[in-house]
């Protein structure tokens, strides 16, 4: 399958990249979103503006209250990095969850999360990590909080002309004991439901909790219900029991033929209660 | 629009012009005549199109060719030396990793990865490691004692 034609160009700095968006441009990272939409002729940009020899995008900073990945990072390199492993174990879980090795080496976190295909794994991941996306545009940065970020079915809080940059996760405690769990579609590898939940105890009890699922509806989101009920509760199995049977209250849940809305609706009070029962064995 | 290239493939560095539409896979096979990798799925699913971009193992159907421009490309063809046989490939025939031998370019090349990532890897780990590979003779039991066969092969050498 070959895209229809369009012009290219490279990007050396984030700068270039803005000043190369015109009309009917688009930005390509990874392409691993991009390039099989291109092939089946889902999308037909005039330009491509390539951002993925930017050098400036394709870092990991260890920072002082947060770690920031750069929009260019794969999925293969925060599955080998050290630092988020430490801080925020369901970064490296959830990048090891995506497709294969070889999806893994080229795919980015800031091209996933543009994209914002309603079972992608970052999402959810992301919104439970409590994580900034900073956008640049001509006019300047800005920073948008993640659980303002995703609006919809492939809709984000990103604008025509702005380019992801950075992905900032904070260090906190929920994020050190934190966790990711999939059940893949098995033929693409894509989350049937995903879940990811991080959570800070406090002696024995629950301080507070975060909780993202993706999958499940038209676009990833924080089961607040769920976080809610668990506040001040021991981590047990009866607790979480208790607390997941609202899992998707606030949501409506997608069917589709691979599977049907109870399905689904069932699979993600599966998973959270999966992922909140691995929080609870490490306590 | 054409696109001036320069890319090293197997060694050789090949400079020219391409569109920019040029998926990595059809410049390798049209434009370079390198047949051994192949295009099974087309969607990024199967693997057959695997090739190595600075040394890193990628779907050469999900990559245009023009951002593999100053890159090194590993294909199959480039995995003997000198006439010799790569371990890999002795593996595959020592072992019978191969039936109709449609996904062994692409299973070689994700193994060559592998094992320069994890030397001794145990056979989970090898199974994790092909799960972007499709072999539809489902010919994986001897796939894997074919990479282990390989690994067993790179220590001795290396010992």
């Amino acid at each position: 399958m070959i895209p229809t034609s369009f012009d290219y160009k490279k990007a050396s700095s984030v700068e270039e990249a803005l000043g190369m968006l015109g009309d009917d441009a688009q930005i390509l990272g990874g392409g691993h979103s991009l390039i099989p939409a291109l092939k089946l002729r889902l999308n037909a940009p005039g330009t491509l503006v390539d951002i993925s020899k930017i050098d400036s995008l394709k870092v990991i900073r260890d920072n002082e209250n947060s770690i920031t990945i750069g929009a260019g990072v794969t999925h293969a390199e925060i599955a080998a990095s050290d630092v988020l492993a430490q801080h925020c174990p369901m970064m490296g879980q959830a990048a090891n969850a995506i497709g294969d090795i070889q999806v893994r080496n080229r795919g980015t976190i800031g091209g996933s999360i543009a994209h914002a295909d309603p079972a992608a794994d970052w999402p959810a991941v992301l919104l439970a990590t409590d994580a900034n996306v900073i956008i640049q545009g001509k006019n300047g940065k800005r920073t948008v909080d993640i659980d303002q970020f995703f609006k919809g079915f492939f809709e984000t809080a990103l604008e025509e002309g702005e380019i992801i940059t950075t992905i900032s996760i904070p260090k906190t405690a929920f994020n050190r004991n934190s966790t990711y769990v999939k059940f893949k579609q098995p033929a693409s590898r894509f989350a049937l439901v995903g879940c990811a939940a991080a959570v800070e105890m406090d002696g024995g009890s629950v301080k507070s909790a975060r909780i993202g699922l993706t999958g499940v509806s038209e676009y990833a989101y924080r089961a607040t219900g769920v976080e809610n009920a668990l506040a001040g509760k021991a981590l047990n199995a009866d607790t979480i029991a208790s607390a997941v049977s609202g899992v998707t209250d606030s949501v409506d849940v997608m069917s589709d033929h691979y599977a049907s809305e109870k399905y689904r609706s069932h699979l993600a009070h599966v998973f959270v209660k999966r992922a909140l029962m691995n929080l609870s064995y490490s306590k | 629009m054409a696109n001036n290239i320069s890319i090293t493939v197997n060694g050789k560095t090949h400079t020219g012009e391409v569109e920019a539409r040029t998926l990595l896979v059809d410049y390798l096979r049209e434009h370079l005549s390198l047949t051994g990798t192949h295009i099974g799925c087309d969607t990024s699913s199967c693997g057959a199109c695997t090739v190595h971009v600075d040394g890193k193992a990628v779907k050469s159907c999900t990559m245009l060719a023009v951002q593999a421009d100053g890159c090194e490309v590993t294909t199959v063809e480039g995995l003997s030396t000198n006439g010799s046989l790569h371990p890999i490939q002795e593996g595959f025939r020592e072992e019978h990793g191969l039936q109709c031998g449609f996904c062994t370019p692409g299973m070689m090349m994700t193994a060559t990865d592998l094992l320069k990532r994890n030397p001794n890897p145990t056979e989970h780990e090898i199974r994790e490691a092909l799960e972007g590979n499709f072999c539809r003779c489902t010919g994986y039991h001897n796939i894997v004692k074919s990479i282990q066969h390989a690994a067993n092969k790179m220590n001795e050498a290396t010992a």
